[in-house]
Formats: C-alpha cells, sequence, structure tokens
C-alpha cells in the first residue's frame, strides 16, 4: 500500500467520523430534549418549551450556556489531571462508535472483534470518572468516583455474560454478522425473543453501566450533590454530561444490535424492506431510549447495598445459569452456528478500514 | 423471599405494573401552567410589591402619621417628616422600604388609616441589584400609579371583610 493509499484511507475514515459525530451530537441534543420532557410528562409537567417550537432548541441554549460560563478549578485540585478527566471520558464514550453499524455496511471500522473493543472502550471510560473524582481533592466526587467504579465493575460482569450468550447464538464477535444472524422471521428472529431474559438483564445493566437512574448512586443529587462532577463547571462539565449521554446511546445502540435486530426491518416484507435500515435503526434505539428515560420517572433509586446484591447476587447467577442453559440447548439441539473455515491470520487481527 | 415473590420479581411485575401506570399519567393534561405566559388566580388580598397611592385629584394619601413605621416588624420602613413648601401641610419628605427587610406581612396596610400604603398584586419585581430593592419615594409612587386599578379594585373586593 502506497502512502498516497493510506492517505486516502484515513481521510476518508477521518470524514465518516467527523458525520457520524456531527449526526450523533445532534441526535444526543434532542436526546437530551426527549429524556427531560418524557420525564415531565410522566410527572403531569410542561418541561422545556420556551427555546424554539415546543422548547425543541432548549439543548442547543444549554450548550451554549455551558460554554460561555467561567470554568472553574478549585485551588486545591491538581489542575492537569482535573482537565484531562472530562476529555478521556468524552473521547472513550466517542470513540467506541467507531464500530457501530448504523447499516449495513455503515461501520467507520468494520472490526472483526466489535463487541471486544466495545467492552474495552467502555470499561476504559471509567478511568475518566476516577480522574475526576480524584483530582478533584474534595469528598463528595471522591466518595461518587468511588461508588461509580464499584457499580460499573460489577455489572459489567452481567453484561459480558449477556454478550457471551448473544455470541454463542450469533457465532461472531463481529457486530454486523451479529445483526445478519437475526435475519429471520422478522421481529420474532430478534434475540430479544429468544433470550428474553438476557434482553432483560441487559437493559438493567446498562441502566447501572451508564449511572443513569435508579443506579445513578455515583452522582445521588440528595446525597453527593452531583457525585464526580461537583466540582466541574462549564466546558468540562459540558464534556462529562455529553460523554454521558454519548454511553447512554451507545448502550441503546448495542441493544439494539444485540437484541433488537439492528438495521432489520421488523416485518421482512415490503413496504418495510423500502425503508432505509438506518431508519430502523433509529427508532430502534430511539425506542431503546425511550425505555431508559421512562425508568428514570417510575423507579425510585436504589440503595448502595441493593445495587449490589442485585448485580452479584441476582444478575451473575442468573446471566450464569442462561449461558449454560443456552449453550445446552444449541449443542442438543444442533442450531448452534456452524464455526466457519478459520479465516487467514491478517484479516483476523487488524482493523479492516472500509 | 417465597417462590412467589422470586416468581413475580423475575417476571418483572411490579415493573410493568409501574410502567403501565406512568403512561397512563403521561397522556394526562398537565398540572401545570404555562408560567410566563399565563397566569394563576391571585387572590385580591394577596401582598405583594408595596405601593404608595393617591387620591383620584392626584393629592398623595399619605399624611406621614409614621403607624406603618412604627408597626412594621421588621423596620424595613423609614420615613420623614415635614411640612410641603407650597401649602405648609404635613407629608413625608422621605418614604424609603427596604424590600430586602420586608416581610410581606401586610401589616403597613392594615395600620394606614387613609389606604396609602399598599401591597398590590405585583410580584415580579426581582432585580439584578440589592440596590434596586431599596425602594424610596418616588419608586412607591410611581408603583401606585402604573398599579392603581388593580389594587382600587382588589380594595373594592375585599371591602366587605375588613
Amino acid at each position: 500500500m502506497s502512502f498516497t493509499d493510506i492517505l486516502w484511507t484515513v481521510g476518508i475514515a477521518a470524514l465518516k467520523s467527523v458525520g457520524l459525530l456531527v449526526c450523533l451530537l445532534v441526535y444526543i441534543a434532542f436526546a437530551l430534549y426527549a429524556d427531560r420532557k418524557v420525564w415531565a410528562a410522566v410527572q403531569m409537567r410542561r418541561g422545556p418549551n420556551v427555546v424554539g417550537p415546543w422548547g425543541l432548541l432548549q439543548s442547543f441554549a444549554d450548550l451554549t450556556k455551558f460554554f460561555f460560563k467561567e470554568p472553574i478549578i478549585p485551588a486545591s485540585a491538581n489542575k492537569g489531571v482535573f482537565l484531562l478527566a472530562p476529555f478521556i471520558f468524552a473521547t472513550l464514550s466517542l470513540a467506541a462508535w467507531a464500530v457501530i453499524p448504523l447499516a449495513e455496511g455503515w461501520a467507520i471500522a468494520d472490526l472483526n472483534v466489535g463487541v471486544l473493543y466495545i467492552f474495552a472502550i467502555s470499561s476504559l471510560g471509567i478511568y475518566g470518572v476516577i480522574m475526576g473524582g480524584w483530582a478533584s481533592n474534595s469528598k463528595y466526587p471522591f466518595l461518587g468516583a468511588l461508588r461509580s467504579t464499584a457499580q460499573m465493575v460489577s455489572y459489567e460482569v452481567s453484561i459480558g455474560f449477556v454478550i457471551v450468550t448473544v455470541l454463542m447464538c450469533a457465532g461472531s464477535l463481529n457486530l454486523t454478522k451479529i445483526v445478519e444472524s437475526q435475519n429471520q422471521y422478522g421481529i420474532f428472529g430478534w434475540y430479544w425473543l429468544w433470550l428474553f431474559p438476557m434482553f432483560v438483564v441487559f437493559f438493567i445493566s446498562a441502566l447501572a453501566e451508564t449511572n443513569r437512574p435508579p443506579f445513578d448512586l455515583p452522582e445521588a443529587e440528595s446525597e453527593l450533590v452531583a457525585g464526580y462532577m461537583v466540582e466541574y463547571s462549564s466546558t468540562p462539565f459540558l464534556l462529562f454530561m455529553l460523554g454521558e449521554y454519548v454511553a447512554i446511546m451507545l448502550m441503546c445502540a448495542m441493544g439494539t444490535i444485540l437484541f433488537l435486530g439492528g438495521w432489520l426491518p421488523p416485518v421482512p416484507y415490503a413496504p418495510f424492506t423500502w425503508v432505509p435500515g438506518v431508519v430502523w435503526f433509529v427508532l430502534k434505539a430511539s425506542l431503546f431510549f425511550f425505555m431508559i428515560s421512562m425508568v428514570k420517572a417510575f423507579v425510585p433509586r436504589y440503595r448502595y447495598d441493593q445495587l449490589m446484591r442485585l448485580g452479584w447476587k441476582v444478575f451473575l447467577p442468573i446471566s450464569l445459569v442462561m449461558v449454560i442453559l443456552v449453550a445446552t440447548v444449541l449443542k442438543v439441539t444442533d442450531l448452534a452456528p456452524k464455526s466457519p473455515e478459520p479465516p487467514p491470520a491478517p484479516v483476523a487481527t487488524k482493523a479492516v478500514i472500509q | 423471599m417465597t417462590i412467589g415473590q422470586a416468581a413475580s420479581s423475575l417476571l418483572l411485575k411490579e415493573f410493568v405494573a409501574a410502567f403501565v401506570l406512568s403512561m397512563k399519567y403521561f397522556f394526562r393534561p398537565k398540572a401545570t401552567i404555562n408560567y410566563p405566559f399565563e397566569k394563576n388566580f391571585s387572590s385580591p388580598r394577596f401582598r405583594g410589591e408595596h405601593a404608595l397611592r393617591r387620591y383620584p385629584n392626584g393629592e398623595e394619601r399619605c399624611i406621614a402619621c409614621k403607624l406603618c413605621e412604627a408597626i412594621c416588624p421588621a423596620q424595613a420602613i423609614t420615613i420623614e417628616a415635614g411640612p410641603r413648601r407650597n401649602d405648609g401641610t404635613r407629608r413625608t419628605t422621605r418614604y424609603d422600604i427596604d424590600m430586602v427587610k420586608c416581610i410581606y406581612c401586610g401589616m403597613c396596610q392594615e395600620a394606614c388609616p387613609v389606604d396609602a400604603i399598599v401591597e398590590g398584586p405585583n410580584m415580579e419585581f426581582a432585580t439584578e441589584t440589592r440596590e434596586e430593592l431599596l425602594y424610596d419615594k418616588q419608586k412607591l409612587l410611581d408603583n401606585g400609579a402604573r398599579w392603581e386599578r388593580e389594587i382600587a379594585r382588589n380594595l373594592r373586593a375585599d371591602a366587605p371583610y375588613r
């Protein structure tokens, strides 16, 4: 491969990334608005309704506000780490989006080990939280960071087993392949039905993983003010907030890919097949997000020991049993996906950038 | 934990019930109003921003009896009295209300023998500086001019019960 070829590949990947970034951020701005509106509606309030028609531009007003506020750095904080933490958090949550296939072949990098990549990157995101909580040199952020760490570690275990179950059924770590393996019987062929208990475990673990209510103990307003974000203001705060919502949308996308059939139409016949795959993908992710924001409105916050109990004593056994059960069923009924001939070594180990 | 409890929590019974309930509330009419654009009914007795009133012929009502100053529990009112320059009648030369001290108890308007100092219906007088909340006589008279119609209507509505 000549130098210009590499330049072209990198340039096109960068262009794709910018395109995805812009779409994602605009989508998240409206997701934030929808989140607040849903919450308000359940509580019979109106929610944001002043900026723009029906308040649609509220998120952009908030964005501008954060940009023009004064960033305050506490005198006793470790300045470098304090400012680095939100960047790490936001960058890592955005980085995970590189392998998400929004439609057939629409992933920026169609990694063969996409699931592992997402898992690794989203686990790294916790470093932003820890660094932020530690560098603030303050009590509440520190407690929030500690809680966040313990929580994310606990729920990553059960998410891991959920993913293992899906992988056994799909027979591939490639996200595109996982979606394609669900391409039968329309909506009834997706894994949410076949692996329903795992779907539930995934949904609840996703809430805990992204620090969403009812598991938002790291930022429990009533006790820790805002947890690890207490000392942050202005753009660094915005980056934390943004990273959090990007991570939430990532979980929605993961749920869509693993359980809701990605870009596949619910009924595999015309006119449903005429709709572009990305529309189905966004619709499904939005449905997932709607459920996440509804949960915020009607489930009370867990106590910390309850959270740990749920993670280790309920989800871990359930998912372990399900892994064994699914493996047994797949083996007995001979439904397990046949392992394809081992691919040539170089392809399996490096990213295929399209 | 009995088997029944385990089953109902595994099947997310309460979660589904809560979801259905909150979806019902989702589509209910809103309990809140569109505040800055529409406002709630307020009682004629509502005690809001202060105003000094005038008689219909333009003469100020206040006769500088200082009853309001005496009764004010927060000691927010400061009055200085003296003969007016043109006709020598007793008037206030200074009438200040510290709106930061004021507790909006309404005792000044109860004490006033001539209905001069009243608390009007206005409650939207937030300011950007503290100094703007130290009202002087001119500000209070201006308030009276601006809110006279509402104040008179409220006094009339509440008169039978006074």
